[in-house]
């Protein structure tokens, strides 16, 4: 990592005296989904739940067509996270599907501080997470627990 | 409607191996270039072990199991009829490639809505490392449509 980068890494590492609720993580733009990203993401996750891969077995289920795994855009805002803070102060994130992802869709990951709290010894920052489509429609809504004090290899 | 007689029921313990070329795998299908997830001496210089589970990446490691569905059906779920409603993770210590996780699931809760029009299946996943170390906690609500 040259000097330059090393200090952009350091500027964006957030730490909890400095945020506010209200501060807003950088978003993620996300491609459109295709095919072909839900069948890599089947065989990548393990989830190999046929309706997302099989449009015979989609629309024997009712559904015009194959639609993304919901744990494919989880698996986007696991990267909101990381791309934001180092993945060992994650200590929890909790998601609600509250919409279908379909073919062609384009996500937005977006997150903003809700609150900042002291929880089992430890300060830690709520973001509320969410995907929206280029439509404006949300698709997952959630937060995560972030502990942005925590050292490497230290959890409690 | 799915019956309430199945909370608490205990489902088959299953085990994983968390692999380098899978996580590589995941990180392609998601678009990941943070070279933590795909190098193993960028990894390192992060402090992890070696390349590090992915956030989300629990979910599937879960399934590889030979019918992972198989529990639904055992309760009465048509796997046509389920939708993902909500699904939580808790962190506890870091998992990365080479460990060997144990998932031990139960049935936590069943409720309906809308008349029974839904069910709603509550499935607690607690994982544990080869270490016997309990590294995270997963959770997830299936709606299952009755109607």
């Amino acid at each position: 990592m040259n000097a330059r980068l090393a200090l952009q890494a350091l500027a964006a590492a957030p730490s909890f005296d400095a945020l506010s609720v209200g501060d807003a993580l950088p978003p993620l733009v996300l491609p459109p989904i295709t095919r072909t990203t839900l069948a890599l993401f089947a065989g990548a996750s393990g989830d190999h739940n046929p309706i997302h891969i099989d449009t015979d077995i989609a629309r024997k289920a009712g559904m015009p067509d194959v639609f993304a795994q919901g744990m494919l855009s989880a698996a986007y805002l696991g990267r909101l996270l990381t791309d934001w803070v180092p993945q060992h102060q994650l200590r929890q994130v909790n998601l609600r599907f509250v919409g279908i992802t379909h073919l062609g869709h384009q996500l937005t990951c977006t997150g903003r501080v809700a609150e900042k709290i002291e929880q089992g010894g430890e300060r830690l920052v709520r973001v509320e997470i969410a995907t929206t489509t280029q439509y404006g429609d949300k698709k997952i809504v959630g937060d995560a627990l972030l502990a942005l004090d925590a050292q490497r290899g230290h959890q409690p | 409607m799915i019956h309430k007689q199945h909370i608490g029921r205990v489902l088959p313990t299953s085990q994983a191996d968390v692999e380098k070329g899978r996580l590589r795998f995941f990180a392609k299908a998601t678009g990941e270039t943070d070279p933590i997830y795909t190098d193993e001496a960028a990894a390192r210089a992060a402090g992890y072990a070696s390349l590090p589970v992915p956030p989300t990446f629990l979910f599937g490691l879960e399934m590889e199991k030979p019918d992972p569905f198989g529990w639904m059906g055992d309760i009465g779920m048509d796997l046509a009829r389920i939708l993902h409603g909500e699904q939580s993770f808790t962190y506890h210590q870091p998992v990365c490639a080479g460990d060997t996780l144990t998932f031990e699931s139960r049935i936590e809760d069943i409720y309906d809505k809308k008349n029974g029009a839904l069910s709603f299946v509550v499935k607690a996943v607690k994982v544990t490392d080869q270490r016997g170390v309990h590294v995270a906690d997963l959770r997830s609500s299936i709606a299952h449509r009755n109607t």
